[in-house]
């Protein structure tokens, strides 16, 4: 099946100051989905974004958005994409409505067409009631809103989200994501990046997954998870000293894929689950392996995390939610 | 050119917007320089200050041209703040983001700075008059001031912007601009004639652009148009050399900011 490319991604490579932050990307986003690039802060996701919204110049390869270079018909880009920057850009003195008309200006929209299609935006996202209160007396839930009423004014034919998501509330967080749904519904395109493992998993049509400025993996989340092959058993031994040799033993049971050592215990991939469990456990005992805690669950996108870069994406967390 | 005024009027738009939604902001900014400098310190040093060396029939008519030069310096070097502040919290990165030609961020702030900055040498011409100053060279000597005080404060604006795209954080920003301000005042021939300096300090107050000004400013209040004349054509040469320099090093410094 061959599917509408709207953007083309082609060897692409950003170095500041001797520092690597993206390095040799190539991929390809399809018109009409939702497409995200997850990795932890410092990734080199946020750089990738800005140089397909042509806010940053490559220093290798090419990025072409519904088949424009990003640099060369930077100007014919910027008419075509719509941009939601991670929260807070955003003047605190202006209402919402004034957002919208100072970027109707900057898109050149007539004052009839304004005039139409700012209304129409403040009722998509809910802003109506609070359209003409200054930005400061909105809530962060409301701010994005905006942002994203912002990104949508141009009727551009793709978006792309920084970080839709950021510091939000559970609440706000899922109807930002009904917001996202919605876009695609219309049509749009829509390109985003987070640090968030469930928003890409339950959002995101395909994602990529980019660490030290290179993708690691590429495709559907579930793709990538059933990938990985297998069912997850983890084990929590209380004698540290026994993890090896219950290693040893249960490498060679039956219905086991693979078997990794972790600082408290086991990682174990199993391809049937009845079959192996039993074993495990019948082997934990004849080593008098104590253990302390069993774990059983189907791969989840954190464990395609791992598997990829090495290392969990939560190590991160604390640093991406500092203000 | 139609969309490029469109984008320039929107710009400059916000400025006012937000000027107007910080009413005790824009009091405050518009009175400190009148209140302090004009009204305290020409009167504070009116019987202190030796009409031999000020060569004025008062020191407030001597401190006005100072005043006028240096609200035009005090706006211009913080005219590059809001665009600090818009570039710290992504509010550029949204403008740039939009298909504007580059140029009307800037353009847009320098239509605001400087009409603020004249409205207020406006205003302080006006207290000035209510102390008796009044501009021997009339209304087209009050015109003349204001243009001198626009090409000064194109070339300050400038270096602020320049300043704002270059500057890590904010707080480099004010440290900078802290610590260019007062002596740039000290430093010139706002407070004190040349000739009445310690050597040192008039030695370095010749080549500041402040002092150009201030000397073509002055005689335009107090002594005519014989006298004024020669300095206003040189400031004009001066403030273009000046304005040129600043206005290279600003786009310099917006290049390498927005790419």
């Amino acid at each position: 099946m061959s599917r509408a490319v709207a953007i083309e991604v082609s060897h692409l490579g950003k170095t500041y100051e001797k520092v690597r932050a993206v390095d040799d990307l190539s991929f390809q986003v399809y018109a009409g989905e939702i497409f995200g690039l997850l990795g932890p802060n410092g990734a080199g996701k946020s750089t990738t974004l800005r140089i397909l919204i042509t806010l940053l110049h490559p220093t290798s390869g090419s990025a072409t958005i519904l088949g424009m270079n990003s640099v060369k018909d930077a100007d014919r880009v910027r008419k075509t994409i719509g941009y939601v920057p991670q929260e807070r850009a955003i003047d605190r003195f202006l209402t919402g409505r004034e957002h919208l008309e100072l970027l109707a200006d900057l898109y050149h929209l007539s004052p009839e067409d304004a005039s139409t299609r700012i209304p129409q935006l403040l009722k998509l996202v809910e802003l109506e009631q609070q359209a003409d209160r200054p930005a400061k007396t909105y809530s962060g839930g409301m701010k994005r809103k905006l942002d994203i009423a912002c990104g949508l004014l141009p009727d551009p034919k793709i978006l792309f989200l920084d970080e839709p998501t950021l510091g939000l509330d559970v609440q706000s967080r899922l109807r930002i994501w009904d917001h996202v749904r919605a876009m695609r519904e219309r049509g749009i395109t829509v390109v985003m990046t987070t640090n968030y493992l469930d928003e890409a998993d339950q959002l995101c049509d395909r994602i990529a997954i980019i660490d030290g400025g290179r993708i690691k993996a590429l495709g559907a989340p579930n793709e990538l998870k059933v990938g990985l092959g297998g069912d997850l058993v983890s084990l929590t031994v209380r004698e540290h000293d026994r993890v090896e040799l219950l290693a040893a033993a249960v490498k060679n049971l039956p219905a086991i894929r693979a078997v990794t050592t972790t600082p408290t215990g086991l990682d174990i991939r199993v391809d049937s689950p009845e079959k192996a469990l039993p074993a495990i456990l019948d082997a934990a005992n004849r080593l008098t392996c104590q253990l302390e805690f069993i774990d059983y669950h189907r791969p989840r996108l954190d464990d395609v995390f791992i598997a990829h870069t090495g290392r969990s994406i939560k190590d991160d967390q604390p640093k991406a939610e500092a203000p | 050119m139609k969309e490029y005024w469109q984008e320039i009027r929107a710009l400059t738009m916000r400025w006012v917007r937000r000027l107007s939604r910080e009413k005790f902001s824009m009091l405050f900014t518009l009175v400190q320089p009148m209140l302090f400098w004009l009204i305290f310190f020409g009167n504070l040093f009116q019987r202190a200050a030796d009409m031999q060396v000020t060569q004025a029939s008062s020191y407030i008519s001597f401190l006005t041209a100072g005043v006028v030069v240096m609200t035009v310096l005090n706006n211009g070097l913080a005219g590059g703040v809001d665009l600090l502040f818009d570039k710290e919290n992504g509010f550029l990165e949204r403008l740039m983001s939009t298909p504007i030609h580059r140029t009307s961020v800037i353009l847009s702030r320098f239509i605001f700075v400087t009409t603020i900055t004249s409205l207020q040498v406006l205003v302080i011409l006006g207290v000035a008059w209510l102390f008796g100053v009044q501009p021997v060279t009339g209304l087209l000597g009050v015109a003349t001031i204001l243009f001198i005080g626009m090409m000064f404060g194109v070339g300050l604006t400038a270096i602020s912007m320049a300043m704002a795209f270059s500057v890590k954080s904010h707080g480099d920003f004010f440290s900078v601009l802290g610590f260019l301000s007062l002596p740039m005042i000290f430093l010139s021939s706002a407070l004190v004639p040349l000739a009445a300096m310690p050597g040192w300090m008039g030695f370095l107050a010749q080549f500041n652009p402040m002092t150009w000004a201030i000397d073509a400013v002055r005689p335009l209040i107090l002594h005519g148009w014989a006298e004024a004349l020669p300095h206003v054509f040189m400031v004009i040469g001066v403030m273009v050399l000046f304005d040129a320099l600043c206005l290279y090093g600003g786009a310099r410094a917006f290049r390498r900011a927005i790419g």
